[in-house]
């Protein structure tokens, strides 16, 4: 009865400024929201406009969804024909192309204030700042973590995941089983560049060995060294000399773990509802394995929203509104609540209560120290990796020219991509 | 008056169109005693055109009319695009920004890609282990089921079912089987013998074959049916003046069915030499993870043409001049297969 009274005094409050707040700036306005189709995101999303329309009840938000497979070229045919969103949702991979394209425009700076975001948000989101100005913003981030299968840990005997690369190779050899003919029937560890591997290759394994992936801006190949060689090296060992590992096993790596026929996998946050539908799988998370001195490190990758360059006007100052909302802690943990992804903020990512979820926990503790890849072509640039691992286990390429290969193809791709 | 209004007018609309045809027909009899600044609004333009036209005329118009609405869908969602994509090939483009010309950059960008040439070289594998294989078990088949009468049309139906599979759905199936144990069915197979696992799609040299082999299977049950027709096509009394000389079965196949399925020949290798050339579904769904993969040795040109239009980069010029080259292709082998074919 209370606490009931004291809802709706507060709610008639809230609603009541809200209303004070917005009825000045504008008279009714409709604006149109775009993002691909996922069931959780829209589920989420739906909430969050429908918080925004109660508290800005001048403003109409109608959200559009489209396939994933063609999201790209509907936003594209769209904009430059005034036909499109106002608020869009893109990669943040497909940034540069967007803004070169005059596809979306810059957030203000008095609402969105640059030093304000890089103190707030996790530190990855600084991709999304050039020139100055940020352009789109995230509410939510993902980040990559080691999975494990309870029960094989406990029928092996292991009392908990692995902390180093070492200990992980240990476990791994472990938890392998072979048949008669040595055909492995159980991997270790779950492995394939086709899936999470190109990332934990790239942002983790070279950075623990002491090398960087790429220069700081991205634009140059820079793990052709010894670093590089000595995480290849690790790498392909996996398979090739402690034999803990068969690459796509059971043709895909989540597939392999879900059939718990694998004792560790490597995946991201946006794995933890189909294992949470995983009937019988009984899983555990842990934070990747640190390197031989003991370096974390880990990747991050998100969906940005941004203002497109057909929002002006009244529109133009609802879009602002919304983009605020929607990158609010607020939205963040609804967003984390209905989707499971992290928040995007520091301060709501890193409460006690998220930082020590036994799922959750460690891929935001994972977080303060990811590093973000700004991707000319991601898939062509993920087919290198997978390639350079090819060349090694069917032709028997050694490690160093076939590190020498990809990071060639890949400068190559780059300058392409940047017009050098 | 409550019932009548409804059957009156029901009764009158009969009535008053003929009273208008009638009126109609017989207007300009009526009219020519009339001023002439009558029958222009009648008679004007299109309308006089029409009935000066004989019967013959005016059905060759009608036959336009109607052949109008595809040759317009044609243009526009064939001709159109086609032009246009000879165009971009000339273009960069990445849907987002404007077309540029760059002239035959992207031409010269291929040609100097050493994964064009690998893809290239697949194509024709594809087509040059494809299409005989298919032709000559197609043909086995339906010459031996030709003579089959127990259960025939059940077994034919058996050929034909996979044609008419989703090629989606049966990729998925085959890419189950390929796999090492503990899952593929092939190699658990193997595995209960003690022989060494195959590496069906692991494997630089023996992938391209094993996603060949569902991509044949499917397209036998059309082949076979065709063949078929082809041979109950030849007048029986050949082959009975062949018996009557004596004449052994083999030289009758020889002598008589083939040189007579000839027709049949041409047109399933050249079918199916476009649908090789042509192959992607098949491939793409056996090597989602790692499309054409390993190292491209599975890779065809559409999955190129695709990997470049869609994949990250959008590159749409690059992949118009690949589809081109395509075209070329098609066009070139089709060309070549009907001439030595047919002065044979």
């Amino acid at each position: 009865m209370f606490s009931g009274l004291r809802t709706t005094v507060a709610a008639t409050a809230v609603s009541a400024a809200a209303l004070f707040a917005a009825a000045p700036a504008m008279a009714e306005v409709e604006i149109e929201y775009w993002q691909y189709f996922f069931d959780a995101r829209v589920t989420a999303m739906e909430q969050l406009i429908e918080n925004f329309e109660a508290a800005n009840p001048d403003i109409t938000v109608t959200m559009t969804h489209f396939p994933y497979a063609n999201y790209r070229t509907q936003v594209a045919a769209a904009i430059p024909a005034g036909e499109g969103p106002d608020v869009v949702q893109l990669f943040y991979g497909w940034l540069n192309d967007y803004v070169e394209a005059d596809l979306i425009q810059p957030l203000p700076a008095d609402v969105f204030s640059p030093a304000e975001i890089e103190a707030e948000f996790f530190p990855m989101v600084s991709a999304m700042e050039q020139d100055g100005q940020y352009w789109a913003l995230p509410t939510a981030v993902r980040s990559l973590a080691l999975f494990y299968n309870e029960r094989l840990f406990e029928a092996a005997g292991i009392d908990g995941p692995p902390e180093t690369l070492d200990e992980l190779v240990e476990i791994a050899a472990a938890l392998t089983e072979r048949d008669g003919a040595g055909n492995i029937t159980q991997v270790g560890l779950t492995t394939g560049m086709t899936a999470q591997d190109h990332h934990w290759f790239r942002e983790v394994l070279v950075r623990q060995f002491g090398g960087s992936p790429y220069s700081d801006d991205y634009r140059t190949v820079t793990y052709n060294d010894d670093a590089g060689r000595a995480a290849l090296e690790f790498y392909t060992d996996l398979q090739e000399e402690h034999g803990v590992t068969q690459v796509l096993f059971m043709d895909e790596p989540q597939a392999a773990f879900r059939a718990g026929r694998a004792g560790m996998h490597i995946d991201g946050s946006f794995r933890i509802g189909a294992l949470n539908d995983t009937r019988g799988l009984n899983w555990g998370v842990a934070e990747l394995p640190a390197g031989p001195d003991g370096t974390r490190s880990n990747y991050s990758s998100y969906w940005v929203n941004a203002i497109t360059s057909q929002a002006e006007g009244e529109k133009y100052d609802a879009a602002v509104l919304f983009m605020d909302y929607i990158t609010s802690a607020e939205a963040m943990e609804i967003w984390l609540e209905v989707v499971g992804e992290l928040p995007a903020r520091q301060a709501v990512g890193m409460t006690d209560e998220n930082a020590n979820d036994p799922v959750y926990g460690p891929f935001i503790r994972g977080l303060a120290y990811a590093n973000t890849t700004r991707f000319a072509d991601e898939s062509a640039q993920r087919q290198l990796m997978v390639e350079m691992v090819e060349r090694v286990q069917l032709q028997g390429a050694s490690v160093a020219d076939s590190l020498a290969t990809a990071a060639e193809a890949e400068q190559a791709l780059l300058d392409d991509y940047y017009g050098e | 008056m409550t019932a009548d209004p409804r059957a009156g007018t029901v009764a009158d609309g009969p009535a008053h169109a003929l009273l208008f045809l009638t009126c109609r027909r017989s207007q300009p009899v009526a009219d020519t005693s009339q001023s002439d600044d009558m029958s222009p609004t009648a008679r004007t333009g299109l309308s006089a055109h029409w009935h000066r036209l004989s019967i013959r005329q005016k059905q060759v118009v009608w036959a336009w009319a109607f052949l109008a609405v595809p040759i317009v869908f044609y243009i526009v969602v064939r001709f159109y695009p086609t032009g246009n994509a000879f165009v971009l090939s000339f273009q960069e483009w990445n849907l987002l920004g404007s077309r540029e010309w760059v002239g035959f950059e992207n031409y010269v960008d291929l040609w100097n890609d050493p994964v064009f040439w690998i893809v290239f070289v697949n194509t024709f594998e594809y087509l040059i282990i494809g299409t005989p294989i298919s032709l000559v078990i197609s043909f086995f088949v339906a010459y031996h089921l030709d003579k089959v009468r127990f259960m025939h049309g059940t077994i034919r139906a058996l050929y034909f079912l996979p044609f008419m599979t989703s090629a989606v759905a049966m990729a998925w199936v085959w890419r189950w089987f390929y796999q090492p144990v503990p899952i593929g069915v092939f190699n658990n197979f193997l595995a209960q013998f003690g022989i060494p696992q195959i590496e069906f799609l692991q494997s630089t040299s023996i992938a391209l074959p094993a996603v060949l082999a569902p991509a044949v299977w499917a397209g036998l049950g059309f082949q076979v049916i065709i063949f078929m027709a082809g041979l109950r096509a030849i007048p029986p009394t050949y082959y009975e003046a062949a018996r009557v000389d004596g004449v052994s079965n083999w030289t009758m196949l020889w002598e008589i069915t083939l040189p007579l399925l000839k027709p049949t020949i041409v047109f399933l290798v050249v079918f199916s030499s476009i649908g090789f050339l042509r192959i992607f579904d098949h491939v793409f769904n056996m090597t989602t993870n790692n499309p054409g993969g390993p190292l491209n040795s599975t890779k065809p040109l559409v999955l190129m043409i695709y990997e470049t239009a869609f994949g990250g980069r959008s590159q749409m010029g690059a992949a118009a001049a690949q589809t081109v080259v395509l075209f070329v292709i098609l066009l070139i082998v089709s060309l070549v297969q009907l001439r030595i074919l047919r002065d044979r």
